[in-house]
């Protein structure tokens, strides 16, 4: 099998793993909180629809009405499209299960052009304002409570992520950002459902926003987390650290003083 | 010799021990024992130490056991939390998990005892199953240590049931969960399922009940019968003083190694203080069960990922790939996707290594005493089994992990999953094969050892253009460890019928047994005779002669 | 240091061959003398070495009683490799970890270098009795046997034995208060016609026109807290939990009963038909379902039907309709029994 839990790489890679996601987290959070202008110009919607035409028509359709390989564009708003291309999901690099995040290759402005092109294929979920991302005033405990309820099932209480059937995963959010995070709620890309303002309110995603902020800080009064993976690469640790430190120390024991 | 006598010394001995001593066996006669206790000699190894791992883990369990109980609230009454970690501050939660957080963030030291705790409960599992593996390979468990095994056995169960309790008290999301699952596991039962699980959460799931029971037996009656049972199997082992590996001066009939005065008061003595010590850094250093990520249990959240310690992985992982079969029979429905994981195969696996001394001594016949250890080469068959059955509890184990392996590996849950539901049969038979080969093969390489020796690496050219590579023999050492392997021979077919032609009426028994004997022993390589190791020590002298022989020659 | 056995040839050998087990045996090997045994210089290094342990040990359990006082309980600092980590725990545990382990390592330093590392031959002693002392035995039992009349006492013998058997009954009898009969507390939940769905965590009433295509809710009755209050358990929400989906009403095959839908809004039970995990894993471009714990999968555009893993029944379905303002409510309570199977289900 691929996991040997006598083999120390597996949780050195666990835990490498973890740590270089949290150095991610940090610059992601980083930079992904400028605000943007909300209101598209003319000239955007133009620069966006020539983009569109040369990057993403062939599979989405010359009007966004989609194809047998790429669903339809129309209504689903520039917050998807943020998403999908300030993520580097889209323009997609290989099919499979689903989209894989990548370098986005399309710059900031871009990536605005072509979310606001095709805002105006259809009304769909806007991207989030400075103020909808704002999260000074957020309530963490609430925000706590209402992850674990609507987002803890896949992504994990600790945010990590987690398997979907089928091959699928929903991903790690310890390296996006709240904007990111926001967008993904209003569109529900890919197999992740939609939680929409209407039912999950802005207040509600800022508290969980405050509540993801928190996770991403990766605080463990405890000590190293061990990725916070939970049982799994605790047992790990006992049988390869611990037990290997105990066999060692019982092998310098039983072996003759030179 | 480094000790100094020191005159001034020994009489202040006297005085102080000797004037204790005698007050004690005033009252005791206890000189006589204490002799011999003091005197007791242990062999050393470093594998005779894994129970030892086991043992001071139990006593590290203890000690912050009773320090965690000082503050711990075993009761699933809400209240609001207001305690110092913030992202929980005025969350509804049961005073069990409330007084865990409390534990973690205002109780100074208290997070260290926390994880002390609950590392120490993983080594002490994992220690208890590799001593297991230990006592196995090696054949301690014959006669006369069966009830010894059956004690470790029950231990190792009372362990894990011991474990799970404990990391379901802090009725965190997580062992909420677990819970959740047993109560399910429980409510499927036949005939008893519906009023057992009622009886023992007082009520439905989650009640208000089961933490308070949950945590008597915690801290009562599992480490009770834990004592008792740990404190009857050192009797044991000192009782009927241990095994040891073959080697020179090792009999049957003795025990070398040292005294249990003061070599072994050091060492194991010191071996306790190393063990508490690596709990207490792991503890200080590495978070386990961080319960404040998971949040306070209710029955309607869950998060991916929940997994149980990594001692019931193997349960949960049998439950997961269990197919979904159900029977309604008369209006009546029988879970088996629930009963065969998490009922008939623990009971068959526990069953069978609890009497495995038995199985083995029927097959093979052999009821004679034993306190030489075999080398598990020299048991290919047994040494066979045991794989067979460790990687079994691997495949089940990692079951248990599927959905972390398919996230880590980018790989389909689902054929994890069925990967695993035929893994689980083929890679046992595969793995008792490839064992039992390996086995043999050994047997063979030590045969070669002792006729031959040890290939030196010296190649030298004879005078007719041949090159030979010189062979050395073994050590006596060496000879003495090789040499220990008995010769056993399968039981014989004759007893089936007696010399008038009347059938053994028990005959179709013993055929089973003579051919489960020969499946056993049949193709163990036979120890050398005096004769042939007299043989090749001739020949090996004759052919050192000649090197050295040629040797001159070409200095010449 | 003296061998307990000084004779060559170990006990219960004979003509170089062990009695017990036929096995040949050798000598004890010539013992080989230690560094510390032969230098006086390499003694006291060892001594040295031993006692620094034991006094850093020292240092290390009073730094960390130091650090208990001292270092403040609330500060989280940064350490490399470690992360972000309470002060207070990782200096106090370090250090009396530190102390502990010392101690071990000296002692064991101790004893592999500077005491008598030569092996000591004890012999064994059969663990089988004499035969004389067994038959003895055996005669002690038949003789009390005799005494105690118990052969002869038919009646005494058999009372005995009915109280005996008797005496533990009313310890089980005893247990019966430990709960409830189960009556029909499995096959019920809290839903019934017209109660309203909310959120849950939040309480708050949906509206129907709110919930996208591929939309997630969490939800529960709005009765639920109210009897969670009066009855001061999480019972209800154990099996009252519902999960609401809006599929595209072409997307649905099949549904558990006509109509059960509300322009494409499915409302499931939450609750696991295997063991009771809470299931809110939907996919929402193939309306799976998916099981955290055991991996089942459910199809919830077919009924709710197993499509994979463990669990051997679909999950329940909730019949839901809206009042007359647009929020969502229960058109009825669930028509089967939510939640793991049990012996009288059926």
């Amino acid at each position: 099998m691929a996991l040997s839990r006598k083999h120390p790489a597996v949780l050195a890679t666990v835990i490498g793993v973890a740590l270089g996601t949290m150095g991610v987290a940090y610059a992601a959070v980083d930079s992904g909180t400028k605000p943007k202008s909300v209101v598209a110009s003319q000239t955007q919607v133009e620069e966006g629809k020539a983009l569109y035409i040369e990057g993403c028509s062939s599979c989405h359709g010359l009007a966004g009405q989609g194809s047998e390989v790429g669903p339809t564009l129309i209504g689903v708003g520039a917050a998807s499209v943020d998403f999908q291309v300030s993520t580097g999901r889209m323009p997609l690099a290989a099919p499979g299960i689903q989209a894989e995040p990548k370098p986005s290759s399309y710059n900031e402005s871009e990536t605005a052009a072509l979310a606001a092109y095709i805002a105006t294929l259809g009304p769909g979920p806007a991207i989030p304002t400075a103020e909808m991302l704002d999260i000074s005033g957020a309530d963490l405990a609430l925000g706590g409570e209402l992850f674990r309820t609507n987002c803890a099932q896949c992504h994990s209480v600790s945010g990590r992520g987690g398997a979907l059937s089928e091959g699928g995963v929903a991903p790690s959010l310890l390296g996006s950002s709240p904007k990111v995070i926001y967008e993904a709620m209003v569109a529900g890309p890919a197999n992740m459902p939609v939680f929409s303002d209407s039912v999950l309110p802005v207040e509600d995603k800022q508290a969980i926003l405050a509540y993801i902020e928190e996770l991403q800080a990766n605080k463990n009064p405890g000590g190293n987390g061990l990725g916070r993976l939970g049982p799994v690469t605790e047992g790990l640790f006992v049988w390869i650290a611990g037990l290997g430190v105990l066999l060692g120390v019982a092998v310098w024991i039983g072996a003759k003083a030179k | 010799m480094s000790t100094k006598p020191n005159a001034a010394v020994d009489a202040k001995e006297k005085s102080v021990g000797g004037s204790v001593a005698g007050y004690v066996d005033d009252r005791l006669a206890s000189a006589n024992f204490t002799k011999r206790l003091l005197n007791k000699v242990f062999p050393d190894h470093w594998s005779f130490m894994l129970g030892e791992v086991a043992l001071y883990s139990f006593i590290v369990l203890l000690l912050s056991g009773v320090y965690l109980t000082l503050w711990f609230k075993p009761s699933m009454v809400e209240v609001i939390y207001n305690g110092s970690y913030v992202p929980l501050k005025g969350v509804k939660m049961s005073e069990a998990f409330a007084s865990t957080l409390d534990i973690s963030f205002d109780v100074r030291g208290g997070l260290l005892m926390r994880q002390i705790h609950h590392w120490a409960a993983l080594f002490f599992i994992a220690a208890m199953s590799v001593h297991v593996g230990r006592i196995f390979f090696t054949g301690a468990f014959r006669k006369p240590r069966e009830i010894n095994w059956v004690i470790g056995t029950l231990l190792l169960v009372l362990g894990v049931l011991e474990g799970f309790a404990g990391y379901s008290l802090p009725d965190d999301l997580l062992s909420g969960t677990g819970l959740r699952i047993a109560q399910g596991i429980v409510q499927a039962l036949p005939f008893v399922g519906t009023y057992l699980a009622m009886f023992l959460f007082g009520g439905e799931f989650p009640g208000t009940d089961f933490i308070p029971r949950l945590y008597s037996i915690h801290i009562l009656l599992i480490p009770g019968i834990l004592l008792g049972l740990i404190t009857v199997h050192l009797i044991m082992v000192f009782y009927q003083k241990h095994t040891q590996f073959p080697g020179e001066g090792r009999t049957e009939s003795n025990v070398v190694g040292y005294r249990l005065f003061p070599i072994y008061v050091a060492k194991a003595g010191g071996f306790f203080f190393i063990v508490f010590g690596v709990i207490t850094l792991i503890a200080a250093l590495v978070t386990i069960n961080g319960i404040w990520l998971y949040g306070p249990y209710t029955p309607s959240q869950v998060t991916a990922g929940s997994q149980p310690d990594w001692y019931i992985g193997f349960l949960d992982g049998a439950v997961r790939i269990m197919p979904n079969w159900e029977t309604n029979l008369l209006g009546y429905t029988i879970s088996w996707n629930l009963i065969v994981p998490a009922l008939v195969i623990p009971g068959i696996m526990f069953t069978a290594l609890g009497l495995y001394p038995w199985i083995e001594s029927w097959v093979t016949g052999d009821k004679k005493e034993h306190h030489l250890l075999d080398r598990p080469r020299n048991a290919p068959v047994r040494t066979g089994l045991g794989v067979m059955a460790i990687s079994f509890y691997l495949m089940l184990w990692i079951s248990g992990g599927n959905d972390i392996i398919a996230t880590a590996f980018n790989l389909s849950i689902n054929q994890i999953t069925w990967f695993l539901r035929i893994a689980l049969f083929v890679v046992p038979l595969i793995a008792f094969k490839v064992t039992k080969r390996i086995c043999l093969g050994l047997q063979r390489r030590d045969h070669e050892k002792l006729l031959h020796g040890y290939e030196t690496g010296q190649i030298l050219r004879l005078p007719h253009g041949e090159f030979i590579e010189i062979h050395k023999p073994i050590s006596d050492k060496e000879k003495a460890v090789i040499l220990s392997k008995k010769d056993y021979s399968p039981l014989a077919l004759e007893a089936l019928s007696d010399a008038n032609g009347v059938r053994n009426p028990n005959g179709g028994k013993a055929k089973i047994r003579a051919r489960m004997s020969n499946w056993y022993y049949g193709e163990n390589i036979a120890r050398p005779s005096a004769a042939e190791l007299e043989a090749a020590a001739h020949h090996a002298e004759h052919e050192l002669h000649e090197a050295q022989k040629h040797m001159q020659q070409i200095t010449h | 240091m003296s061998h307990e056995h000084n004779s060559v040839e170990p006990y219960g050998a004979k003509d170089g061959v062990d009695v017990v087990s036929g096995v040949p045996v050798f000598p004890m090997g010539e013992h080989q003398l230690r560094k510390a045994d032969l230098d006086p210089k390499a003694a006291k290094r060892a001594e040295i070495q031993v006692a620094s342990m034991f006094g850093l040990s020292a240092l290390s359990i009073l730094g960390s009683i130091i650090s208990y006082i001292k270092v403040p309980n609330e500060s989280l600092v940064s350490v490399p490799v470690i992360g972000t980590v309470n002060a207070n725990h990782v200096s106090v545990g370090t250090l009396f970890g530190l102390g502990i382990f010392l101690i071990g390592a000296g002692a064991i330093h101790w004893a592999k270098k500077l005491m008598p590392d030569e092996e000591v031959v004890q012999e064994r002693h059969p663990l089988t009795s004499e035969k004389s002392e067994r038959d003895e035995v055996a005669e002690i039992f038949k003789r009390g046997k005799a005494e105690s009349g118990i052969s002869e006492y038919k009646i005494i013998r058999r009372t005995l034995l009915g109280a005996l058997s008797l005496f533990p009954l009313p310890l089980l009898v005893f247990l019966r208060d430990l709960g409830p009969m189960p009556g029909t507390r499995l096959r019920e939940t809290i839903w019934d016609e017209g109660i309203h769905i909310v959120t849950d965590a939040t309480y708050r009433k949906i509206k129907a026109a709110d919930i996208q295509i591929g939309g997630l809710i969490n939800a529960v009755p709005e009765n639920l807290l109210e009897v969670e209050h009066e009855d001061e358990n999480l019972n209800e929400r154990g099996k009252a939990s519902i999960i609401l989906v809006r599929l595209d009403p072409a997307d649905i095959v099949s549904q558990q009963g006509e109509g059960w839908d509300y322009e494409g809004i499915v409302a499931f039970s939450k609750i696991c038909t295997h063991v009771g995990c809470p299931i809110s894993l939907y996919q929402q471009r193939t309306h799976h379902l998916l099981c955290p714990c055991h991996q089942s999968t459910f199809d919830l555009s077919d009924s709710g039907n197993v499509v994979f893993g463990p669990a051997a029944r679909r999950m329940p379905q909730l019949p839901i309709t809206v009042d007359s303002e647009g929020y969502l409510v229960a058109k009825s309570g669930f028509q089967e029994p939510v939640g793991p199977s049990f012996w009288e289900r059926g």
